[in-house]
């Protein structure tokens, strides 16, 4: 039992806090406020070897594992939520797709372009009707030759406008339910396709959100990622690892939040001393610090079970997910708390905080999806742990 | 960073839970019940090592690391949470400061013995006027020809109707507070020592809790533990590992709601199925699932940095007060989960509902955890 970090991962640690003190934090109110993509940071990291975080070094990115992915995703989120899903984006659900079901001819052709930043991904499951009930989807992918034609409304897609390739979920066989649905790599410069209205949110608003507009889409067949039918296994075991950075991302936020409130408790004065002093402030503090650490150690668990390989880790992706998420939220709302009035206002960053904090219970698999996959996964065990 | 135990650690957690499974849970509801210590189960456990898991081989124990010690007491709790507590007390609050702060001679003495489980000990700090303010110490201990003699009544004692030998602080000198208490080491049939009234618990029941008096009770000086004016620290210092046990306590607590409210689910049928198989009690079973192990994470987390040799009040403090809540939370679950049944004692978990209680009270109230890592917080 280890509960160390390796010098890799603290050199990692260590090198994006600094980046994220000096260069994410100080910009991120004001991107907020102008709903404004934080482009200059994205290239940053790219510069840094870091966009791409967990391509493999041969295709020209970073190659961490998910404990190092989960770290790295934790210090961005700690200044920015939406720099953070930006970045988990593109790494979880459209790279690391490609990298497990991908051909050398897909992995080549873009790999390399997504690790040195030149463009930017995402992943396109969810539809205006079809959320969590993820198997019923209407976008259809009729074959033509050596093409695919992709006709269908896709929502709540994250990187959009500013992306340029799209993992994209369509049925081949409407018939055939959830084993009918197959996987694409869409460009955005193929015929047929479109970006929809973005989206005016609650939180991560320098996040691009919103819509894709397939009609007749021409996708090459050689952009058809697995096999016919594959589809909702990919998008599944996708999720299972994004669900640990979407973790991860809430455990950083949390932070951002606790930190913001310690030292506003220190120099804010109330009935002549400061308010850290009260036990009611003190009590708050102390909740926020333990359900920081219990999510983070229920992330690394998670992201160390994923590295193994040859090991399960959907229950507790999803329990990472599930805590870390609802924590968030809590913590996010103690912070304001301790901030009373100035929390409510944008002049401090809590209240970002607690409008990005909102959306981890949501997406990526709701909390009520997390639930029903630990409890599935606990009910089917014949002995529980 | 790899955050599961290792092969050994697993192999002793295995043996301990196939020993609970056979010759601790089929009694625990017997114990309960008759509130009988018991001491056969002491006995058991100490066949198997368990009375001094982290007491070198040298002085008798098992020489294991406070990881071990932690999955024991969780699978002990698991099938009886008066045993997990009555184990935890021996080893973190008695042997631990024996061994730490105790002469070779006391060592010999009393820690051997201990660690073996030939005897049981105890830990008197609580009085009925000095609980979380633990320097507020009542008692007192007088010099008297060489020795100290000592007046005062402590309570809440665990082990205490079965012990051996009892680890008592007493205020030496008033006027230096904190700093003027000292600890001793003072045996059953010491005269002036006696049992005062026997405590009857809400859970726990047969953890042998009793108030403790003392009357010009004269204890040599040899009996000192550590020096005059180290009390305290010794009891806060034996209280940061303790917390780590009633951690891992709760954790077996936990670990038993949500494994017979899981078991108990799948076999109740509802509207013409298994309860299982509807949300509200799904999202229960989650919920409980994903805090058990959050807070066995924590517990391990803080048994490793002890492990380490380094400070581990925060991490211990947070453990404990995690731990703890999830017990209480899961055993308010549980009930619910059994319906009518669950507030039967027929069933289990009618008393881990009770038992889990105590964990949020005992060797350091949550709000105590709260100020010991809002100073941890707020020193940085």
């Amino acid at each position: 039992m280890d509960f160390t970090l390796t010098d890799e991962q603290r050199l990692l640690r260590d090198t994006l806090r600094d980046f994220v003190t000096r260069e994410v934090s100080p910009e991120a109110g004001e991107l907020d406020r102008r709903s404004e993509f934080p482009g200059r940071a994205v290239r940053r990291l790219a510069e840094m070897g870091l966009l791409g975080m967990a391509i493999p070094e041969a295709y020209g990115g970073a190659g961490l594992d998910a404990a190092g992915s989960a770290i790295a995703i934790e210090e961005i989120a700690r200044g920015s939520a939406a720099l953070a899903v930006t970045v988990s984006v593109t790494n979880a659900v459209c790279a690391g797709p490609i990298v497990r079901y991908g051909t050398e001819d897909q992995k080549g052709r873009y790999l390399p372009r997504l690790a040195r930043g030149e463009i930017l991904g995402g992943f396109s499951l969810t539809e205006p009707d079809s959320g969590s009930d993820a198997a019923h989807l209407r976008t259809r992918a009729i074959r033509d030759g050596d093409f695919y034609s992709l006709t269908g409304e896709k929502a709540w897609v994250t990187n959009v406008q500013v992306g340029h390739l799209f993992v994209v979920l369509a049925a081949t066989n409407a018939d055939q339910g959830a084993r009918g649905l197959t996987a694409f790599l869409v460009e955005r410069d193929f015929p047929g396709f479109s970006f929809a209205k973005i989206e005016d949110k609650m939180g991560l608003r320098s996040s691009l959100t919103g819509g894709l507009h397939l009609q007749d889409c021409r996708v090459p067949a050689l952009n058809r990622l697995g096999e016919e039918g594959q589809g909702f296994k990919i998008a599944m075991s996708t999720l299972d690892a994004a669900r640990i950075g979407i973790a991860a991302q809430s455990v950083g936020i949390a932070r951002g939040a606790l930190e913001e409130a310690l030292a506003f408790a220190k120099q804010r004065k109330a009935f002549g001393q400061p308010i850290s002093q009260f036990q009611a402030i003190q009590f708050m503090l102390a909740d926020m610090a333990t359900s920081i650490e219990a999510a983070r150690v229920l992330v690394h668990r998670a992201a160390q079970l994923r590295d193994r390989k040859d090991v399960p880790f959907t229950r507790e992706a999803s329990m990472a997910k599930l805590f870390a998420s609802e924590m968030v939220n809590r913590v996010a709302y103690q912070a304001v708390q301790i901030h009373g009035a100035y929390g409510y206002s944008r002049e401090f960053p809590v209240e970002r905080f607690a409008r990005d904090a909102r959306v981890t219970t949501i997406y990526e698999g709701t909390s009520e999806i997390q639930r029903l996959v630990i409890a599935r996964k606990l009910l089917e065990s014949v002995s529980t742990r | 960073m790899r955050l599961e135990p290792t092969p050994e650690q697993l192999a002793i957690r295995d043996m301990v839970r196939d020993f609970a499974a056979r010759e601790i849970a089929p009694v625990a509801a017997h114990h309960d019940r008759t509130r009988e210590f018991p001491i056969e189960n002491v006995r058991k456990c100490a066949e198997l090592n368990l009375m001094g898991v982290m007491v070198s081989e040298e002085h008798g124990g098992s020489g294991l690391d406070a990881v071990s010690y932690t999955l024991v007491i969780e699978e002990l709790s698991r099938a009886c949470a008066s045993t997990g507590v009555i184990v935890s007390v021996n080893n973190s609050l008695f042997c631990h400061p024996v061994e730490t702060f105790g002469s070779e001679e006391q060592k010999r003495r009393f820690l051997a013995p201990h660690a073996r489980g030939e005897k049981i000990g105890c830990f008197c700090l609580s009085e009925p006027e000095a609980g979380s303010d633990a320097g507020n110490q009542q008692t007192t201990a007088f010099h008297e020809d060489g020795g100290y003699v000592l007046n005062g009544t402590k309570n809440f004692i665990t082990n205490g109707v079965a012990a051996d030998t009892a680890l008592v602080f007493a205020t030496t000198d008033r006027s230096k507070k904190h700093h003027g208490i000292s600890a001793f080491l003072v045996e059953k049939g010491t005269a002036g020592f006696r049992f005062g009234k026997d405590e009857v618990k809400l859970g726990i029941t047969c953890s042998g809790s009793v108030e403790m008096v003392f009357e010009d009770c004269r204890v040599p000086a040899s009996n000192l533990l550590g020096e005059e004016g180290m009390g305290f620290k010794i009891a806060m210092n034996t209280l940061d590992g303790g917390r780590i046990g009633i951690a891992a306590q709760a954790v077996g607590i936990a670990r038993a709601c949500l494994e017979e409210a899981t078991r108990y689910a799948r076999q109740r049928k509802a509207f013409g199925r298994p309860i299982a198989e509807f949300q509200a009690i799904q999202f229960m079973l989650a919920d409980m699932a994903t805090e058990v192990d959050a807070a066995r994470l924590l517990t391990h987390r803080a048994a490793w940095a002890k492990d380490q040799g380094g400070r581990f009040s925060l991490e211990a403090a947070q453990a404990k007060l995690f731990a703890s809540e999830v017990a209480m939370r899961s055993a308010v679950k549980a009930v619910q989960i059994f319906g009518g049944y669950g507030y039967m004692n027929e069933y289990p978990v009618e008393r881990y509902f009770r038992d889990a209680k105590i964990t949020e009270i005992y060797e350091g109230t949550s709000e105590i955890q709260r100020l010991v890592i809002a100073a941890n917080l707020l020193r940085d």
